[in-house]
């Protein structure tokens, strides 16, 4: 039997859900259109499928959230995961954490910041521009938030535009927006 | 024409940032979609659009956006819905089990959304909260602390380059 995951991982777990998820066979027409617009499009996942309760939501959410993930232009592909990652880290979305981290390091083949991250998690210690992402990141995801102008002056003094601090800023915001699902109406197992 | 988002973080048109902003215009527009979802949406399932308000209201208050805070009440107030008014308040009930069940999940995905299990789930259905509503409630509680976290990071980052 599969386990409850409760501690980080960059393999990626299963995902099961708390909340039945719409059957396709019986989903309404507004259900199926926005079950359509999904960040992979292979295969519909039982997340999706539990998302498709809201159709109105999905249908908006799936393409905001491939818009900032997945930009051509501004924050490089691996620091907007990083973002993901530092946000994931704070909510404790062990699922969220696992996919962007395997992509950071994808990426990157950088195992060597992740590992430093699960073992430290918001204590964690990187290079100057990394540590300017990640704790902005992660500052900018916790309640009350903590993120301050210092933090904000951190990220240009590390090297950011205007315009990949903005990207910064969204990815982190959107896995304010994902863990709040992912990790509250489901959980990972092994 | 402005979004929301934009409206709060007060970034100014011409500034380098005000730049970057036009150049993820379509994030902002798609942002002001997602809050018309959440908020006012055409299904609005056994969520109306007052106690998504009021819901939002309560919210933003735990996070001390009090900009956010009116918005939401102003919305609420348009509302026919005034038996939930009680709920923008963060220790606020309004004595009908669902809805106050309803609150306090939306308080724990707010402050403590690292502490949910599958019990959070279990008590929204014993008090009667049909899964539909389950994930509507989620996906309003998610889109509002992604905005607050949109609009306090851009005004952190417009603070840091007026330095």
């Amino acid at each position: 039997m599969s386990e409850p995951i409760h501690r980080f991982t960059a393999k990626i777990p299963t995902w099961s859900p708390h909340v039945t998820p719409v059957d396709l066979a019986t989903a309404t027409p507004e259900q199926l259109a926005a079950i359509k617009v999904t960040p992979s499009n292979k295969g519909i996942s039982p997340y999706v499928l539990t998302l498709a309760h809201d159709p109105e939501s999905l249908a908006v959410r799936s393409p905001l959230f491939n818009l900032i993930m997945c930009g051509k232009d501004g924050l490089p592909s691996a620091e907007r995961e990083l973002g993901a990652v530092g946000a994931s880290i704070v909510n404790r979305c062990i699922y969220c954490t696992a996919v962007h981290a395997s992509r950071f390091i994808g990426l990157t083949k950088r195992e060597d910041v992740i590992d430093k991250i699960f073992a430290d998690e918001r204590e964690a210690r990187l290079d100057q521009r990394q540590q300017a992402l990640f704790d902005f990141a992660a500052k900018l995801s916790s309640t009350p938030i903590e993120a301050t102008r210092d933090d904000a002056q951190k990220l240009g003094q590390a090297g950011l535009s205007e315009l990949e601090q903005l990207d910064l800023v969204l990815s982190a915001a959107i896995f304010g927006w994902a863990n709040r699902l992912m990790h509250t109406l489901g959980e990972p197992k092994a | 024409m402005t979004t929301l988002i934009e409206q709060l973080a007060g970034v100014a048109p011409d500034s380098q940032l005000g730049q970057a902003l036009r150049m993820r215009a379509e994030v902002l527009r798609l942002s002001e979609a997602a809050h018309d979802a959440v908020l006012v949406p055409r299904d609005p399932g056994g969520l109306s659009h007052g106690l998504r308000a009021a819901l939002a209201a309560r919210m933003c208050r735990h996070v001390g956006n009090d900009a956010l805070v009116k918005h939401y009440e102003s919305y609420l107030a348009h509302s026919a819905d005034l038996d939930v008014a009680a709920l923008v308040r963060p220790d606020g009930i309004c004595g009908e089990p669902r809805q106050d069940a309803m609150a306090r999940h939306a308080d724990m995905l707010t402050c403590a959304p690292r502490n949910a299990t599958r019990n959070d789930i279990l008590t929204l259905k014993a008090a009667g909260v049909s899964e539909p509503d389950i994930v509507r409630l989620s996906e309003l509680a998610a889109f509002v602390n992604y905005q607050l976290r949109v609009v306090a990071g851009l005004k952190l980052l417009k603070d840091a380059c007026l330095q």
